[in-house]
C-alpha cells in the first residue's frame, strides 16, 4: 500500500506536467484561434484517435512488426560483431571500420536506394531499421565485454577455465548490464528507423500514413499517428527495462543503483 | 567441456619426487627482472610460508606455479605437470581478492571450478554443503557475495579454491585483509583442515606471526631482483593450536630472528 503510494507521488510531477502541456496547447490554440488544418488542439486530435481507431491500429500492427523483426535481428548481428571483435584482434580491425563507416553515412539517403533494391516489401524497412539499431547495441555490448577485471580471468583460469568457459560464465554476465543500456537507445531509435523506411517505399505502416495524412493537410491524423508511435516506442523501452529488471535481478543493487549528485 | 588431466592417480616417478618443485625460475616483465633463479620444493603434507618486502615477487612465484604466467627460465612441476598449461585448474590458488562472481550466489560461487570441470550442478552442490558446515557459510549459501562481510567472502573464496581437491594448494595473503579475531580463527581452522590433509601448501604473507604459526618452513625474501636470502625451520614444542604459543619465547625468538632476515634486506637494497 504504502510502496504504491509513494510510486504515485514518484509519477506525479511527471504527469502534471503533461497534463499542463495538453491544457496548455488547447487552450492557446483557442485563445490564438490558430487554424485547425495548421494545428489541431488535443481534443480533436482525441477524437481523431477514436474515430479511427481500427484503421490506425491496423498501420500500427504494421510498424509493430517491422520493427519486432528489425531490432531482432538486430540483436543477433549486434551479438555475432560485438563476439567477433572481442574474440580476435584480426575480427576487430577488419569490422570495427566498417561498423564506423556504416554510421557516417545519413541512413535516411539510403532508404531510397534499398527500396530500388530489395523493394516495397516488408524487407526494405527492416533492413533500414536494422541500420538504425545494431549500433548502439554492438557499441554498448564491446564495452560491457572489456569491462572484464583480468584478475577475475586469471581465477577462471586457475580453476581451469576454457576461454569458451570463461566467455560465458565470467564475459557475458559481466557485460549485461551495459548490453541493456545499448538495448534501451536501440528500441527508441527502432521506431524512427521503422518511419523513415516507410516513407520512402510503403503502402502501410504509421510513417506511409503521416507521409499521406501530411500531403492532404489532414494534420489530426498526424499528430495521431504520432502519439501511437511514441506508445509504440515506449511500449518497447518498457518491455526492455522488464526484461532488464529479471535478467539483473541478482546483480549487487550498485548495478542498478542512480549516482545522483543533487536531491 | 574441459577435458582436465588424470591427476589422482600419481605414477610412481613423481611419488618420490616433491610434490611441488620449483627449480631455477627466473621471471621478467617489461623488460625489468621480477624473479632472478629462485628454488623452492615442497612435499605433500608440508606447509611453506614465503614472506619478504613488497613487490619481491612473493605473489609471481605463485602466479607462475599454477601456470597463469609462464617461466623465463627454470623448470616447475606441481603434481608431477611440469607443463604450464596443464597446470592451470591442477592447483588450488586463492588468489589475495575474493573475486566472487557478484552474481552467483555463494553456493554457486563455491561450486565454479567444479562446474567448470563438468561436474553436476547437483553434484557439486552436495560437495559445497558437506563442507558448508566446517567454513562456517551453511547459512549463507543462498547469500549474495554483496550481502557479505569480508571474513565470509574470504571463506568463501577459499571453499571455491579447495573443492576440486588438487593436492597442491597456493595462499596469497588469504587472511590479509580480515579483522585480527577473524583471521586467527581462520588461521586456526585451517590448520585443522590441513592436518590430515596431506597436500602441499604454499602461503604468500606480509604477516611475520601467520607465517611461524601455520608453517613448517619461512622461506625469506629479498627484492630487485627476487630471490629466497634464507630458510628458518619452524619447530615449536608447544602445539601451534595452543592459543598462548605466540606468545612462547621460541615464538618471539623465532619472530625476532626473521624480522632480522627481513631488515637486513630492507637496508641492504
Amino acid at each position: 500500500m504504502n510502496s504504491l503510494r509513494s510510486r504515485l507521488i514518484e509519477w506525479l510531477p511527471a504527469a502534471i506536467i503533461i497534463i499542463l502541456l495538453i491544457v496548455a496547447w488547447e487552450v492557446l490554440v483557442e485563445v490564438l484561434d490558430v487554424q485547425r488544418w495548421l494545428l489541431p488542439p488535443p481534443s480533436v486530435i482525441f477524437v481523431e484517435i477514436l474515430d479511427s481507431l481500427g484503421f490506425l491500429l491496423r498501420h500500427t500492427w504494421v510498424s509493430t512488426t517491422e520493427i519486432a523483426l528489425g531490432f531482432s535481428i538486430s540483436i543477433v548481428l549486434a551479438v555475432l560483431l560485438a563476439s567477433g571483435i572481442i574474440w580476435s584482434r584480426t575480427v576487430e580491425r577488419t569490422l570495427y571500420p566498417v561498423i564506423i563507416t556504416s554510421q557516417t553515412i545519413p541512413i535516411i539517403t539510403l532508404a531510397p536506394l534499398l527500396i530500388i533494391w530489395v523493394g516495397t516489401d516488408i524487407m526494405s524497412k527492416v533492413i533500414v531499421i536494422v541500420l538504425f539499431t545494431f549500433f548502439p547495441i554492438v557499441i554498448s555490448l564491446v564495452s560491457g565485454l572489456r569491462s572484464v577485471d583480468q584478475e577475475m580471468v586469471d581465477m577462471l583460469r586457475t580453476l581451469g577455465a576454457s576461454p569458451w568457459q570463461t566467455f560465458r560464465k565470467l564475459m557475458i554476465p559481466s557485460a549485461l548490464p551495459s548490453f541493456f543500456a545499448g538495448l534501451k537507445v536501440a528500441a527508441v531509435v527502432s521506431v524512427i528507423g521503422a518511419v523513415i523506411g516507410e516513407w520512402f517505399g510503403s503502402s502501410e505502416g504509421l510513417g506511409w500514413l503521416m507521409k499521406i495524412a501530411g500531403g492532404q493537410f489532414q494534420t489530426a491524423r498526424v499528430f495521431a499517428a504520432i502519439v501511437m508511435l511514441s506508445i509504440l516506442a515506449m511500449t518497447l523501452f518498457a518491455a526492455v527495462v522488464v526484461v532488464e529488471k529479471w535478467s539483473l535481478r541478482k546483480y549487487p543493487p550498485t548495478a542498478t543503483r542512480v549516482i545522483r549528485l543533487g536531491d | 567441456m574441459n577435458s582436465a588431466p588424470q591427476i589422482n592417480h600419481l605414477n610412481l616417478e613423481t611419488i618420490n619426487n616433491p610434490l611441488l618443485s620449483f627449480l631455477g625460475v627466473g621471471f621478467d616483465y617489461e623488460d625489468a627482472s621480477i624473479l632472478e633463479d629462485v628454488s623452492l620444493t615442497v612435499d605433500r603434507g608440508e606447509f611453506v610460508a614465503l614472506v619478504g618486502p613488497s613487490g619481491c615477487g612473493k605473489s609471481t612465484i605463485l602466479n607462475l606455479i599454477s601456470g597463469v604466467l609462464e617461466a623465463r627460465s627454470g623448470s616447475i612441476t606441481a603434481s608431477g605437470l611440469s607443463n604450464r598449461a596443464d597446470r592451470l585448474g591442477n592447483v588450488s590458488y586463492m588468489q589475495q581478492k575474493d573475486l566472487l562472481l557478484p552474481w552467483r550466489s555463494v553456493a554457486e560461487n563455491s561450486r565454479l571450478g567444479l562446474e567448470l570441470r563438468g561436474v553436476s550442478n547437483s553434484e557439486s552442490s552436495t560437495a559445497v554443503e558437506k563442507l558448508a558446515e566446517s567454513f562456517g557459510i551453511a547459512d549463507e549459501l543462498d547469500s549474495m557475495p554483496w550481502q557479505l562481510s569480508g571474513g565470509m567472502r574470504q571463506r568463501v573464496a577459499l571453499l571455491r579454491a579447495v573443492l576440486p581437491d588438487n593436492p597442491v594448494l597456493l595462499l596469497d595473503e588469504p587472511f590479509g585483509a580480515l579483522d585480527a579475531i577473524t583471521r586467527s580463527s581462520l588461521q586456526q581452522w585451517l590448520l585443522n583442515v590441513l592436518d590430515t590433509s596431506n597436500k602441499a601448501v604454499v602461503l604468500v604473507t606480509h604477516d611475520v606471526d601467520e607465517a611461524i604459526l601455520l608453517a613448517d618452513r619461512v622461506l625469506v625474501m629479498s627484492s630487485n631482483p627476487g630471490q629466497i636470502s634464507a630458510e628458518v625451520k619452524i619447530d615449536l614444542d608447544a602445539s601451534p593450536h595452543d592459543a598462548s604459543v605466540s606468545t612462547s619465547s621460541e615464538f618471539i625468538e623465532l619472530k625476532k630472528h626473521i624480522l632480522d632476515l627481513l631488515g637486513n634486506h630492507e637496508v641492504t637494497q
